[in-house]
């Protein structure tokens, strides 16, 4: 519990700076998101987070932040890219989880009267769970993967280059180097290129049911309500988790001297400048490569997919974000412009118009920012804004984020009424493992429209649609 | 008393297991571990694996021990069945275990991404251990 809360709106609040903090720790949320992430450690570590060395203005936490590992999921902490370093625990172990979208020139009842036979072709062209991929590739290939991203994919026949200039970093982080991730980090990825993976990973056929800002829409190329879209959310599965565990082992190894001085181990950092600093964002970078590669390849095979159903369909990807990553940014700050490592876990970068790094078609209005709501709820399309760039360098939520552990959810949730309930919504679910639909019933979310609605109230992401889901492949 | 037992925790899975040695509580972890996944008794005694691990302190030796389940099963398929002998020396251990590495075969409930090290303890209370661990799922 911490008690020493300033409220500086309704729906943001302040742990003023004391003791270890360096800066204060900025809180967007409603008075009940607040006392909920009161029940558990989430407003600890993200006072937690304000400790670290080189951190700029305030340690964030989002409206969909819950108890995490360093970082609460939901955090957001600029550290100088000289005095600061990089934490793993401010990614966090899936490395690169993001969100995709495809829009299509389907319609929803089209697509309502065909959803078995689709959920079908989708289920078998998209491994889920822990299904092996059914792409197989070399050593060598895995570290091209791991080195060029989603554009090794292009030059192997997935997808196309419009693909790439509508993904964040264009699928590739050029400061990716494979010879930094271990043998364990590859054996562990090897079979797992393309593949959605287990937990919260999802696939999804939905719907425009809403549209908040026409201009922006049409900009996105969301032109009517009932329009299809597909959302692939899926991460850099264990290779990434290797890679994340392997040098939050190291690091602690390297640097008795700094655990010492941090609340909690799980927060460990390397030193700005230090081999490790450089090592360790290397092999993250190939990591995120990996991700953006497999969701890719996977946005290919959806229209493989989606084809064998509708020949006639076209698929176009608006955007692919990354909600687990370090960044090397500039942002202006104090009245002058900074270079930071930008962590943000459990968020989205939604940069404001015309930063250079937004694809030309939406520059002049502002970053998609892709806010997916858990399985069967509704999920949103935002925008960045001029305002999130100085609030939250340009940082907004990317989800609903948990309030019931999964135990509690078993209990609570009986997978088949579950389903059932989805089903009289008019929501098909075909899952790995039907213990997964119980562990990922809605009710064990946050709702996902005041994730949204404070967000657009924050002016850190604003409402352009609301999409809700027509069938769903659960990992 | 329990070999283990899971509590609460809003986002992830966390346990605590215990045994009358630390061997013993190291392999109650296991089960545990392997039990979010998939019920170790319904996993066939169909082969043999034995392995070590070394590191730098308890912790540290717990979190590499564990992690070798999720590597093991996520490149050979390899599912836990029973522990046929285990020995902690120090900061080293040696486990001969038995399982199945026909993942194919099994439907497995949820799936652990990694051990971690928040509120990770080991602790030995009038000759009884316990070993609490949080996995990120």
């Amino acid at each position: 519990m911490i008690s020493n809360l300033t409220r500086i709106s309704d729906i943001e609040w302040e742990i003023p700076q004391s003791g270890d903090m360096r800066v204060p720790t900025r809180i967007f949320a409603t008075k009940q998101m607040l006392q909920q992430m009161q029940q558990d450690r989430t407003l600890h570590q993200g006072r937690n987070i304000a400790s670290l060395p080189g951190i700029y203005k305030h340690a964030l936490v989002l409206p969909d932040g819950h108890e995490g590992y360093g970082f609460p999921i939901g955090g957001v902490a600029a550290l100088d890219i000289n005095d600061g370093g990089i934490s793993p625990g401010g990614i966090g172990y899936d490395i690169n989880c993001g969100v995709r979208v495809l829009r299509t020139n389907l319609n929803r009842d089209e697509v309502s009267q065909h959803i078995t036979p689709l959920l079908e072709a989708l289920f078998s062209h998209v491994p889920a769970g822990l299904g092996s991929s059914n792409i197989h590739i070399s050593k060598q290939q895995l570290d091209e993967v791991l080195n060029h991203g989603a554009t090794w994919a292009v030059e192997n026949g997935y997808g196309s280059e419009s693909d790439l200039s509508c993904c964040e970093e264009q699928g590739e982080m050029k400061s990716a180097d494979a010879t930094q991730v271990s043998d364990k980090a590859k054996q562990r990825g090897r079979k797992q290129l393309a593949t959605l993976g287990a937990g919260n990973h999802f696939l999804e056929m939905q719907y425009v049911e809403k549209i908040f800002d026409e201009e922006t829409a049409k900009r996105y190329g969301f032109t009517h309500e009932n329009q299809v879209t597909v959302m692939i959310h899926c991460g850099s599965r264990g290779l990434g988790h290797q890679v994340c565990s392997d040098y939050l082992r190291t690091m602690e190894q390297a640097f008795p001297d700094i655990i010492k001085t941090i609340p909690d181990k799980e927060l460990i950092y390397a030193p700005a400048h230090h081999r490790l600093c450089n090592k360790y964002f290397q092999a993250m970078s190939a990591a995120a490569n990996f991700a953006w590669c497999n969701r890719h390849i996977i946005g290919h095979q959806v229209r493989k997919a989606v084809a064998s159903v509708f020949p006639s369909a076209e698929l176009s990807t608006l955007y692919d974000i990354a909600h687990n990553i370090a960044k090397q940014e500039t942002h202006a700050i104090d009245g002058s412009h900074k270079e930071v490592f930008l962590h943000r876990k459990g968020a989205t970068r939604a940069f404001g118009p015309d930063h250079p790094a937004i694809p030309l078609p939406y520059r002049s209005c502002g970053q998609p920012v892709i806010l997916p709501g858990s399985m069967g709820t509704a999920s949103y399309i935002l925008k960045g804004t001029t305002k999130g760039m100085h609030t939250t360098f340009g940082s907004a939520p990317h989800g609903a984020g948990r309030v019931m552990s999964r135990h509690a959810a078993k209990k609570q949730f009986q997978a088949e009424r579950v389903q059932r309930k989805l089903e009289e919504d008019n929501i098909y679910v075909k899952s790995a493992s039907w213990r997964g639909i119980a562990e990922e019933a809605p009710g064990v979310y946050k709702d996902i429209d005041e994730v949204a609605e404070v967000s657009h109230q924050a002016g850190i992401g604003t409402k352009v649609i609301r999409l809700r889901p027509i069938g769903v492949i659960k990992g | 008393m329990n070999s283990y037992e899971y509590l609460p925790h809003t986002a992830d899975i966390k346990f605590k297991a215990y045994g009358a040695t630390l061997d013993e509580a190291f392999s109650n972890a296991a089960y545990a571990f392997t039990d979010i996944m998939i019920d170790h008794e319904k996993v066939d005694d169909a082969m043999e694996k034995s392995f070590s691990v070394q590191s730098e302190n308890l912790d540290a030796l717990l979190y590499d021990f564990l992690e070798q389940f999720i590597f093991f099963l996520e490149t050979e398929g390899f599912l836990l069945h029973a522990i046929a002998s285990m020995q902690i020396n120090g900061t080293s251990l040696s486990i001969t275990c038995r399982g199945d590495d026909h993942l194919e075969k099994y439907e497995i409930k949820t799936h652990i991404k990694a051990v971690t090290y928040q509120q990770m303890e080991i602790r030995e209370k009038e000759k009884y251990w316990s070993v609490q661990v949080i996995v990120d799922v």
